[in-house]
């Protein structure tokens, strides 16, 4: 009996996984999921066409221009280290600065960008705005910005949706982007 | 001379009976991280880098709209054009297609769908902002910019 048991030859295998390995190798892309998350406004006709009046002070305006060059404030602007920190200065102005925002829930920062800006720019922008946000949430919940981006993104959990709601307390994230205006393009 | 043959008698053979196994799990790492391609995309994607990525965590939610310059420039053009599918569409066609997709999904998820835009770095505004408007119109108002992780400074 012993000797009729049947053996399968099991030394070409490394070259069978190896094959199927190359075709997974070759046919496949790691899924990317990842991006700056954004809500759009509401359709244009649905919006009540009053008009609401945003006093100056409340709006902090970036704008962009064809060629890419920045005007923050009314200001030109080279270097971009230092926009997220005036940004948050902004929004946490609490009527201090007369200047400056009156509220975290009166502040608006507004986008502005032009059909020419490229997708480059105006995403490292959002960046920044978006940077000065989440890191006022992640400040106000107690948490670290990766760590609040991360409870963000799964509110299921009744422990990360506390924190969430703890972090945007008063503070909605009230980024305007603006109809581009029709220089370029 | 003599010297140099010395250790010749060593057993240098690497064991290879485990390889089969080492491959496997390759193998099936690479099964499970990885989504087979299901689309080819005919535009330029050189997406850009940010920091303040957020994860989506449904991807049966989510839809890919590619933007960017036509690969086959010679044939299509350099102008930016906006990849649905696997065909190019219009700023026109993108209500009836975010329609469709959200038939696609059951019911009660329709409002969740989210439209991931997969747009290159050189494209311009104002077709990403066409783009906007008309999803607005179709009601589909999650979107995520793709983009890559920066390194930190």
């Amino acid at each position: 009996m012993a000797k009729s048991l049947p053996e399968i030859p099991n030394a070409s295998m490394a070259d069978i996984a190896f094959l199927l390995l190359t075709f997974f190798l070759v046919t496949t892309t790691m899924p990317n999921d990842k991006g700056l998350s954004m809500q759009l406004p509401p359709p244009p006709e649905a919006q009540p066409p009053e008009d609401i009046k945003i006093q100056e002070r409340n709006m902090f305006k970036i704008q962009v221009n064809s060629s890419d060059a920045l005007l923050v404030e009314g200001e030109p602007m080279e270097d971009v280290s230092g926009l997220k920190d005036m940004i948050k200065k902004f929004i946490l102005n609490n009527g201090a600065d007369p200047t400056s925002s009156d509220s975290p829930e009166k502040a608006i920062v507004s986008f502005k960008t032009d059909r020419g800006t490229t997708h480059k720019r105006f995403v490292e922008i959002l960046d920044i705005m978006q940077a000065a946000y989440y890191d006022i949430y992640a400040d106000q919940a107690g948490v670290t910005n990766d760590e609040f981006r991360k409870i963000a993104s799964d509110l299921n959990d009744p422990e990360n949706k506390r924190l969430y709601d703890k972090g945007r307390e008063g503070i909605p994230m009230a980024i305007s982007i603006a109809e581009p205006t029709k220089v370029g393009n | 001379m003599s010297k140099f043959r010395k250790k010749t008698k060593v057993k240098q053979d690497i064991p290879t009976s485990s390889m089969p196994d080492v491959v496997f799990m390759l193998l099936f790492f690479f099964m499970v991280t990885t989504e087979l391609r299901k689309t080819a995309v005919d535009v330029m994607q050189r997406i850009p880098q940010a920091t303040q990525l957020r994860k989506l965590q449904r991807k049966s939610l989510v839809t890919n709209l590619y933007i960017g310059e036509p690969k086959k420039s010679e044939q299509f053009g350099a102008e930016p054009k906006i990849q649905a599918d696997d065909t190019f569409i219009e700023p026109g066609d993108i209500i009836l297609w975010v329609n469709r997709k959200k038939d696609e999904l059951p019911e009660n998820e329709r409002e969740q769908l989210t439209i991931a835009m997969k747009v290159d770095s050189e494209a311009k505004r104002g077709i990403i902002a066409d783009v906007e408007t008309e999803l607005r119109k179709a009601n589909a108002r999650k979107i995520l910019y793709s983009t890559l992780q920066k390194a930190e400074k």
